[in-house]
């Protein structure tokens, strides 16, 4: 098991080690917020990191299984395509932002447009979410145990959204969808694999009522 | 017997104007803005407004064909451990796979290897055409990030974080459902067939102080090795330059408003932005300003369209320039050939701006069989190194006529403004005159 101490090591050193390894496990110590810790991972690694991180913890992680014992910042697994990643604490704004595949689990809570541009990703939020949550959203699954803020799904296309708790306004072009027995099967097998404890039948789900997919003048005001 | 009326004697009226009336009419028709592609169409101050002072008796000119005039440009020396190198400072600016067909994309990757200069992705990913042909290529990262993955970011010879460009400053893309193929939509994650709007801010960072953190993400995931560039559209030049340098950049890409797209709002393309010749020297003056001109590397593009456009870019100190429409034109676009094809279209070789249809002529802009196949990526390379050759050969002549051995030695100095708009933008003196308007002089 390799540790690194960032107190004392860099964040270059840790992720250029991270890139010259292809198995086995490190733990980080000390991140101290620090930006970029363990992005660009592309093999089947387990990283600890144990405090809090800063921008773009897990960026473009490939493979690798993250888990982040604190808060993360802004952008944590942004484009994320396959593997885990963790946070046991709240994420900052754009929590798995344009993520293609992959899940990422969020023990607390996640700040505003959580899950923008996702592409595939799994994102699993164990409390709230911010605003103009799954903006733009084309693919994946969001799931929110807690309450969403405004404006969820703004402007969606294809993703998926499960949200227990209460829903603020509805972005555009998002709309509540019947949430069928094969949708909660779907969700089940989903928490269950994350970890998450919620009960699947009291979530509602939400998608794109596919309004604005081609301009349409007489739609402009949904806009 | 019916009266005639004799059209000479009647005056239209200037502020109505018969493309006025037209486009009135069509928006009462559809109800939609225009969307088109192409370039601005309006007249704008332009590099032609300039003209070189050739040597005489106070400068000593080079012989043409035998001395040497080197043309060579490294672009991302600041931090990248693998800068780039190129043969000539003309690179072929960023279009996406989408909007231009595969075999286009092929024929850019050719010419620009060939000629030992680089060509850049576009919205939508890299394709596996592109990378094979493209020696020196450059990824672009786009607010839509559409087809964006760590795999193509390390077999990258360098990143281009879009933020801006000259046709849309401010603006995201467009790429209508019926360009949207099985490969374009897979690529992108999006349905067929829909309407596919690119954002037109980043997902995941706001301002320079984010920029700065996400470039340092992106020097993590390539390990430092490859240079990393801004691209902007021109409009406050000379702070987004500064703030560009500021976040981090090797290099940094200004694109005036004559710059191209495929598909963007007539109204953005003709009404946003400054022209790319007050561009160049507002961003020369920024990076001047910092002690930064040459350490960081500038590219010019938007409306670049001959060897003399890019001998006065480099002559402002831009150290590269980049060409989209003018490559395009050079594999065919607007040629006089497959002329009903036009017509079907409702435009003309000369006038055609139909690149959004995806119906293009001549096999460019499109993503249909039939028409993609009068393009082959030979021919259209061949054409488009014919063409780049010419405009090397352009700058060349020029550049010996100032008595320069290498492009890049080209200076102000060297040139004089034909207007006193292009004195005042250039900041060259009015020929004639010493005076620069706006100067304390």
């Amino acid at each position: 098991m390799a540790a690194f101490d960032l107190n004392t090591d860099s964040v270059r050193d840790l992720n250029q080690f991270l890139h010259d390894t292809s198995t086995g496990m490190s733990t980080v110590t000390n991140p101290g917020g620090r930006h970029c810790i363990a992005c660009g991972v592309d093999a089947p690694l387990e990283v600890s990191v144990e405090g809090h991180v800063g921008y773009y913890c897990a960026g473009m992680n490939k493979n690798a299984a993250i888990t982040i014992t604190g808060n993360a910042g802004p952008g944590v697994a942004e484009n994320i395509m396959s593997g885990t990643v963790r946070v046991r604490g709240n994420a900052s704004q754009y929590a798995g932002a344009t993520g293609h595949g992959g899940t990422l689990i969020i023990e607390g809570d996640a700040s505003a447009r959580c899950g923008i541009s996702m592409k595939g990703v799994d994102i699993v939020v164990a409390g709230n979410v911010g605003h103009m949550s799954a903006f733009l959203a084309q693919k994946g699954r969001l799931v929110v145990c807690g309450d969403a803020g405004d404006f969820l799904g703004d402007s969606i296309y294809e993703a998926q959204i499960y949200v227990r708790g209460k829903v603020g306004e509805l972005g555009a072009d998002c709309i509540e969808k019947e949430m069928t027995a094969e949708h909660v099967k779907e969700l089940a097998e989903l928490l269950s694999s994350t970890g998450v404890e919620a009960t699947a039948g009291e979530f509602r789900r939400y998608g794109s009522a596919r309004k604005l997919y081609n301009f349409n003048i007489d739609h402009a005001d949904d806009y | 017997m019916p009266m005639t009326t004799d059209n000479k004697t009647l005056r239209p009226s200037a502020t109505f104007p018969q493309h006025v009336l037209d486009e009135i009419h069509r928006a009462a028709d559809q109800g939609i803005y225009e969307i088109r592609g192409f370039g601005a169409k309006r007249s704008l101050p332009t590099f032609d407004d300039l003209v070189f002072l050739g040597a005489s008796m106070s400068r000593y000119p080079l012989e043409g064909y035998r001395e040497k005039c080197a043309t060579d440009v490294v672009l991302g020396t600041r931090f990248a451990k693998r800068p780039i190198e190129l043969k000539i400072p003309i690179t072929i600016a960023g279009m996406s796979f989408g909007a231009l067909g595969a075999n286009a994309k092929e024929s850019l990757g050719r010419a620009a290897t060939a000629m030992g200069t680089s060509t850049t992705t576009g919205d939508g990913g890299m394709t596996e055409e592109e990378r094979q042909s493209s020696e020196i290529l450059v990824y672009q990262v786009l607010p839509s990030r559409y087809g964006l993955n760590p795999d193509d970011i390390r077999r990258a010879d360098a990143l281009e974080v879009v933020v801006g460009q000259g046709a849309k400053p401010g603006g995201g893309g467009m790429l209508l459902g019926h360009k949207i193929t099985e490969r374009v939509a897979s690529m992108r994650d999006l349905p067929q067939d829909i309407d596919q709007r690119s954002a037109c801010r980043h997902p995941d960072w706001t301002g320079p102080d984010d920029l700065e953190i996400k470039i340092q993400e992106l020097r993590e995931i390539t390990d430092w090795q490859i240079p990393i560039y801004i691209k902007v559209g021109a409009t406050r030049v000379s702070y987004d330059v500064a703030l560009a340098v500021k976040s981090g950049a090797d290099v940094i890409v200004v694109d005036g408003m004559q710059g191209g797209t495929a598909a963007t709002q007539d109204v953005f393309i003709e009404h946003v932005g400054i022209p790319t010749l007050p561009a160049v020297r507002m961003a020369v003056e920024a990076l001047q300003e910092l002690g930064m001109h040459r350490k960081v590397q500038l590219i010019v593009s938007g409306g670049i369209r001959s060897g003399a456009d890019a001998a006065k870019a480099l002559a402002l100190g831009a150290d590269a320039v980049s060409i989209g429409s003018a490559a395009m034109v050079a594999m065919g676009c607007n040629r006089n050939v497959f002329t009903e094809d036009y017509d079907a279209i409702g435009t003309a070789p000369g006038f055609c701006h139909h690149c959004h249809t995806g119906r293009c002529p001549v096999g460019i802009a499109t993503q249909e069989p039939k028409l993609e196949a009068r393009l082959q990526p030979e021919q259209g390379a061949r054409w488009l190194r014919n063409y780049l050759s010419t405009m090397v050969l352009e700058l060349q002549t020029l550049t010996r006529a100032c008595g320069k051995t290498h492009v890049l030695n080209l200076e102000p100095e060297d040139l004089t403004a034909l207007t006193i708009e292009a004195a005042a933008m250039a900041k060259v003196p009015l020929a004639g005159t010493d005076w620069i308007p706006g100067n304390n002089k």
